[in-house]
């Protein structure tokens, strides 16, 4: 357990009692309590959410835009400064190495979030295109990233002292957007992102600030009933807003158009990794495609678990939960193309028993991050 | 409460007993609770099925996982907490009271003496 990675912010975690387990190499919070009363809060209040695994990639130079315009899937030419950008990066032959958040800092700055079990692999994959003088840098252990969330999210940052100079921007700023200012000397990072469908922001801090950003947003937070918030209700709440996980509905055999990520794979691009197998495969149709489905009763469908028609299995289950706000048993499911269908009747095979499912259009709950 | 008539089973269940009666009361530990973080369903027996000592007889869905809920003793079901239904979390908040599961007419109430004593169960989930 020696080499597990902590986060700048572990020890207030541990001391507020939350429940800790090793994820991506991190010691994480899985929940401070019950994964069902976080979730709420955040549906209903606002959370804070220690992410300081995820990873950052920061590119930098004149043709940092191009770079990673031929890295991902999608488009970040025209992204104005302070944009943010969800994409997708895929090997050649098209399967995705990762899906990320681009981050349009400066003009030559790009940041890239990636995810916390990537972190080697993409770092890898990101090496392999020619530099023409850009600058990479894995800044990972650089940052503490807090995620604010919540339909109260934006009223606890404008109360909280840190961020009263930027108040204006923190009203102002439209979703997917972000802006920077300083602290201390240090630069801060807010983008209006997330990962739960409320409002909500995303701050990078310098590590060495995390523990003093976190504890002035839960102080500020205390008037509006915020909560910590572990990674178990991280994953219900992306789960009702139908969030890809990597490793889940995407993963290195997956390719983002049968993950429904069509949207950010822009095949009218010069190029970029993998664009001419996606569009071979665009012609074809995917083999595979994901869907969701609400089963009968209340056991859970867990990932893995066989989805069936008429007898036959067509596919897998990728994510699935009791959804806390939709009190309904849902899942996420990769099935054959072939396979769909949004009269018949499916099956999912909980331990060796049939459970009847219908198809349910995605995603199950209806952002409001916007 | 006094667990005086309580025993424990490897699979963290309790069962309590009455004099009088061969009736128990079946439940989880506030350990296998824990553990299992927020309970959202729990898949019963039915009602008169024979259940065997160490299969298992339900399930139990949480948040984060699946287990087994295994018949601590042999006999026949005789109610469920259906309480439970409407609110699984009930079993997070009282695993000894309220949050029971099942009672169980046991067929041979000797039965109860291989299962362990309080202070041996915590012994063996590390709480002294």
């Amino acid at each position: 357990m020696s080499d597990v990675k902590k986060t700048p912010m572990c020890e207030i975690h541990k001391a507020s009692g939350a429940k800790m387990v090793e994820f991506a190499g991190f010691l994480m919070p899985v929940s401070y309590g019950s994964i069902i009363e976080e979730h709420r809060a955040v549906r209903e209040r606002v959370g804070i959410f220690d992410v300081s695994h995820m990873g950052e990639f920061l590119v930098t130079g004149p043709r940092a835009r191009e770079f990673v315009n031929e890295v991902i899937t999608n488009d970040c030419s025209k992204l104005a400064r302070g944009e943010a950008q969800y994409s997708v990066m895929c090997r050649e032959n098209g399967t995705a190495v990762d899906d990320l958040l681009v981050f349009a800092v400066e003009e030559n700055r790009v940041l890239l979030v990636v995810n916390a079990s990537n972190i080697g692999k993409d770092l890898a994959h990101v090496l392999t295109f020619p530099k023409n003088g850009v600058n990479v840098e894995n800044a990972s252990d650089s940052y503490a990233l807090l995620a604010v969330q919540g339909p109260m999210s934006r009223d606890v940052l404008k109360a909280c002292p840190i961020f009263r100079a930027v108040a204006a921007e923190i009203d102002e700023t439209p979703y997917y957007k972000g802006f920077g200012f300083r602290h201390g000397g240090e630069e801060i990072l807010v983008s209006r992102t997330g990962y739960t469908g409320e409002l909500g922001f995303e701050i990078f801090v310098p590590s060495k600030l995390g523990p003093f950003f976190w504890e002035a947003v839960v102080v500020a937070g205390k008037p509006f009933g915020i909560q910590p918030i572990g990674l178990g209700a991280r994953d219900t709440l992306r789960f009702e807003a139908s969030y890809c996980l990597y490793g889940h509905e995407i993963d290195d055999e997956t390719s983002p158009l049968e993950a429904s990520l069509g949207w950010v794979v822009k095949l009218a691009k010069n190029s970029f990794r993998g664009i001419e197998s996606l569009r071979k495969e665009k012609e074809t149709g995917s083999k595979r495609t994901l869907v969701g489905f609400e089963l009968d009763g209340r056991n859970i469908a867990r990932p893995g678990y066989g989805v069936v028609m008429n007898g036959a299995e067509v596919g897998k289950v990728t994510s699935g939960a009791f959804s806390p706000t939709l009190q309904k048993s849902l899942c996420m499911a990769s099935i054959a193309r072939t396979a769909k269908d949004e009269d018949a009747r499916y099956g999912i095979i909980v331990r060796d028993k049939e459970v009847s499912a219908r198809m349910t259009p995605l995603p199950f709950y209806k952002s409001r991050a916007k | 409460m006094t667990f005086e008539n309580v025993r424990f089973t490897k699979e963290h269940e309790w069962v309590r007993f009455e004099n009088g009666t061969n009736i128990v009361t079946v439940g989880i530990t506030d350990f296998a609770a824990g553990e299992l973080g927020d309970i959202v369903f729990i898949e019963f027996p039915e009602i008169g099925r024979e259940v065997h000592a160490s299969e298992p007889m339900g399930t139990i869905e949480a948040v984060k996982t699946v287990a087994d809920l295994y018949a601590p003793v042999s006999g026949a079901v005789r109610e469920v907490n259906t309480a439970l239904n409407d609110d699984p979390g009930t079993v997070n908040q009282s695993p000894y009271e309220k949050g029971w599961f099942v009672k169980i007419e046991i067929a041979a109430k000797s039965e109860l003496d291989s299962l362990m004593q309080k202070s041996e169960y915590d012994k063996m989930v590390g709480k002294v």
